[in-house]
């Protein structure tokens, strides 16, 4: 009897489709109990009172930092190699897949 | 042997004419030869007739060169680009990716004149505390091939070891240069975030990701610094701090130096041996004049979730550009650790769970913040252990997710504040298996960490010791 865990297979499926990943049915079995232990961990954090106290998503104490605005034509990529690691290309473009249909 | 000589001794060898860039290429290559197939630290070697040339060419123009790297062999971790030479992250999304530029540090190496031999194994996308999690092989620790070496920069560590290269870049978003560096007997940096560009490196968490030096002694990683540190027109978040001459700083004497012992870190699940050799170097440091005091860092036990929810939230964005369609192949070639992280980091970034997880997380980072700050106006710097345990068998850590994760206990909490690190080894177990320890200074003070380590080393071997497997 598996023991009901924080994230469900259901979680796991709409996780992995929002971070374009595909699940095995082998990884599937697996992950909501990996996944959940560690996120069970992680909320510990919840703990805490942080009331009052503001994030910090940087630490390097810059602010605007700004480069002239112009074009380093000696750091600028050819169009073949800017094309030169792609798997499928057309007339100098990055071929993808269609996105809407017709 | 030539590779047991420190970097100074190398540049003065050299310009006596005692040896040349060849023969220390040479030696390289021979090394790579007899214990790669057993360590497995690199994922390409750069093709030796090349590197010979390129040694040749360095002994042509060495009476002209100004910096002491001028000649000397080195490898990165496989997280930075070189333009033309293949570059994985370990990871078989970029398996055949040949990048189209360089990295600062390394363009800034091949502009000291030192000599690339190759590119090394890791966990892929920095992911790990083993170097299990690659697609290439674990990279398995030369002082005991049944135990991992470290990771995520476990083969930089593994080749310098093995005595296959002079110094090594890694790279450090929660200990990767840190544990390797103490599992297998070198010393390790961890800088500033923002002391060296972090351009051309394939990013695990970009606000977390510092670029670092790996090597024997501490007056090498001074040396290497010294060459990469700096701001960057490429990197807005590299630093415009100036860059102090390191290796002649770190030749100063102690004065007045008080290093604090937090009590958090040297509680419950650490190794006895490896609390007992940092005790025995604390009576050595003592020695050189060096007072300690007992301090409290109360947030330790936090560490872990501020760092296992802003990396992988961080790294599921970053991974996001994996789209197998202008470089890479398709996102299904993800480990399942890799997986794992990009899923934790969207589920903490998910609305609903952002302000509990992600949002909470950076708030009580900006506690780790003014906690370090307040733990350094108590003393110049704090001493730590690298890992809880000495180096692991391999297969231990990735059985369990939760404990992969739990043997970074000590190293994580110094990335999210930004301030420096210096591993240095300081014992070994019973068994034979280094043990290592770190201090940790307040933000641009690499010079004190250095001087520290230096002047530490001065008065003990254990970095000098090298494993079995090349001693035969």
């Amino acid at each position: 009897m598996a023991k009901k865990t924080l994230l469900s297979k259901e979680e796991i499926l709409h996780l992995a489709k929002l971070a374009g990943l595909t699940i095995s049915d082998s990884q599937l079995e697996k992950l909501p109990n990996d996944l959940s232990s560690v996120i069970e961990y992680m909320s510990k954090i919840k703990t805490l009172d942080t009331t009052g106290v503001k994030e910090t998503s940087q630490v390097t104490n810059l602010k605007n930092v700004f480069r002239e605005d112009i074009i380093e034509k000696d750091r600028m990529l050819t169009q073949e190699e800017t094309l030169s690691n792609a798997k499928s290309t057309y007339n100098g473009y990055f071929k993808v897949k269609a996105i809407f249909d017709e | 042997m030539l590779l047991e000589k420190t970097i100074n001794e190398l540049a003065e060898g050299l310009r006596k004419k005692q040896f040349s860039c060849e023969d220390l290429v040479k030696e390289c290559y021979e090394n790579i030869e007899k214990y790669n197939k057993k360590i497995n630290a690199f994922i390409t070697i750069i093709d030796k007739e090349t590197a010979l040339k390129n040694a040749r060419e360095k002994d042509k123009t060495l009476s002209k060169a100004t910096s002491r790297l001028h000649g000397i062999p080195f490898v990165l971790k496989d997280a930075y680009v070189t333009k033309n030479i293949k570059t994985t992250s370990a990871s078989f999304v970029l398996k055949e990716y040949i990048p189209q530029y360089n990295a600062t540090v390394y363009q800034k190496l091949l502009d000291a004149g030192a000599i690339l031999i190759g590119k090394m194994n890791m966990d892929a996308w920095g992911h790990g505390s083993s170097s299990e999690n690659t697609d290439f092989g674990p990279v398995k620790n030369p002082y005991d091939l049944e135990r991992s070496a470290g990771g995520s920069s476990g083969g930089n560590a593994a080749a310098i070891a093995s005595r296959m290269c002079v110094f090594a870049i890694g790279e450090d978003t929660g200990g990767s240069i840190r544990n390797p560096a103490a599992w297998c007997n070198i010393s390790g940096l961890k800088v500033t975030y923002g002391r060296v560009s972090r351009y051309g490196t394939i990013a695990y968490a970009s606000s977390f990701d510092s670029v670092g030096p790996m090597a024997k002694s501490v007056e090498d990683l001074a040396i290497v610094l010294e060459t990469i540190a700096g701001k960057d027109k490429y990197d807005a978040t590299s630093s415009p701090h100036s860059v102090p001459n390191y290796s002649q700083e770190l030749k100063n004497s102690l004065k007045d130096i008080v290093i604090g012992i937090p009590r958090e870190f040297f509680g419950k699940g650490l190794d006895k041996e490896v609390n007992d050799e940092i005790m025995k170097a604390v009576e050595t440091m003592k020695k050189l004049g060096i007072r300690f005091k007992n301090i409290s860092i109360p947030l330790f036990d936090y560490g872990l979730p501020v760092y296992y929810l802003i990396g992988p939230s961080e790294t599921s964005s970053n991974l996001a550009r994996y789209d197998g369609i202008r470089y890479g192949e398709e996102r299904r070639f993800f480990t399942e650790e890799t997986a794992r992280r990009i899923m934790i980091g969207t589920y903490a970034l998910s609305s609903g769970y952002y302000d509990a997880y992600y949002k909470q997380a950076q708030k009580v980072r900006t506690l780790f913040i003014e906690e370090y700050k307040k733990a350094l106006t108590q003393c110049d710097a704090i001493i730590m252990p690298v890992m809880p345990t000495p180096a692991v068998k391999l297969g231990e850590l990735l059985n369990d997710p939760l404990q992969n994760l739990l043997a970074d206990i000590y190293t994580v909490s110094q990335n999210p504040v930004g301030v420096p690190s210096l591993a240095i080894p300081c014992g070994f177990t019973k068994e034979g298996l280094p043990i290592g320890m770190q201090l940790v200074g307040n933000m641009f003070e690499e010079d004190l960490l250095l001087q520290l380590g230096y002047h530490y080393q001065l008065n003990s071997d254990w970095h000098k010791q090298r494993p079995n497997l090349i001693k035969i």
